[in-house]
């Protein structure tokens, strides 16, 4: 079986890098798990949807905008109305599209094609909003929300997984200049790339 | 200008595309009335004030948008879903 590479390539530097008179601020590293699915249910059925995804990842998952849920294994989080995010093992996108009825939605394989890049740090929030244009702070973006935004008209999808962590999903074939950005607005305040 | 998205929240203009016209009125297809199809494709009105417009969330959760703006002041008087059923579905308003 074909093993899958980071699209990182020699973009992936371990180790400490920028600013580090007060040591790093920021901890930097791809997170990209085995299983990444986008599911989508028909008009009126994302409640229904909520509830087979929180049955095949163990997650609590509603309908309202923006919420999400983070667990051991999986995360999930609303991306836009009648869609979720959702990740976990290889097996997820098989699971999940086995255990969701065709009457409320489907369920898009996207493994293949996002990255996953966590940015944890009592400076997440300030390097972030160096890239995007939505609100950071905790009482605007809670603890387990997603945001769907861009970054210069690419998409990324934010899930905040921890009071100072997030966890960020580009597309793959964008993921290496992603990275190489987001890590020169973190040399302000130094950061450290976990290998 | 911030466009409050019903799903995302209140958004940069940046994220958004504009779609268009809301106040227009496709003529029944069967018609043959050239001026009734010129205004429809060619002429709008350029009102001063508040005017519905769609728009595009293509930035966000990609959500067709209908978008009421004061064309003086930009700002936004009302959003809803442009698919009417998501209003009640998904909505915060």
């Amino acid at each position: 079986m074909v093993e899958r590479e980071s699209p990182l390539g020699a973009a992936f530097r371990p180790g400490r890098h920028g600013n580090l008179s007060a040591g790093p601020g920021l901890r930097i590293s791809e997170v990209t798990p085995s299983g990444i699915a986008e599911a989508a249910a028909w008009p009126g059925m994302k409640a229904a949807l909520a509830e087979v995804i929180s049955s095949v990842t163990a997650l609590s998952l509603s309908a309202e905008p923006n919420t999400g849920d983070v667990g051991p294994e999986s995360s999930a989080f609303s991306i836009g109305p009648q869609r979720f995010l959702v990740t976990g093992g290889a097996d997820l996108p098989a699971r999940l599209a086995a255990a969701l009825p065709l009457e409320i939605g489907t369920v898009t394989d996207l493994s293949h094609g996002r990255t996953a890049i966590r940015i944890e740090g009592a400076r997440a929030g300030w390097v972030l909003s160096k890239l995007f244009a939505i609100d950071f702070h905790a009482e605007a973006f809670p603890l387990t929300e997603g945001r769907a935004t861009v970054h210069h008209d690419i998409f990324a999808q934010i899930q905040r997984i921890s009071p100072n962590g997030f966890d960020i999903y580009v597309f793959r074939s964008f993921a290496r200049a992603f990275w190489l950005e987001l890590c020169e607005a973190a040399e302000e305040v130094g950061y450290e790339v976990a290998g | 200008m911030l466009i409050p998205c019903p799903h995302c929240g209140p958004r940069d203009l940046a994220e958004f595309s504009y779609q268009g016209d809301a106040t227009r009125v496709r003529p029944d297809p069967a018609s043959t009335d050239m001026k009734a199809w010129y205004d429809y494709v060619y002429n709008r009105p350029n009102p001063s004030g508040p005017h519905r417009e769609y728009w595009q969330h293509s930035g966000g959760c990609r959500a067709h948008l209908v978008v009421v703006r004061d064309t003086l002041s930009h700002e936004i008087i009302s959003v809803a879903f442009a698919h009417a059923g998501l209003n009640t579905a998904e909505g915060r308003q």
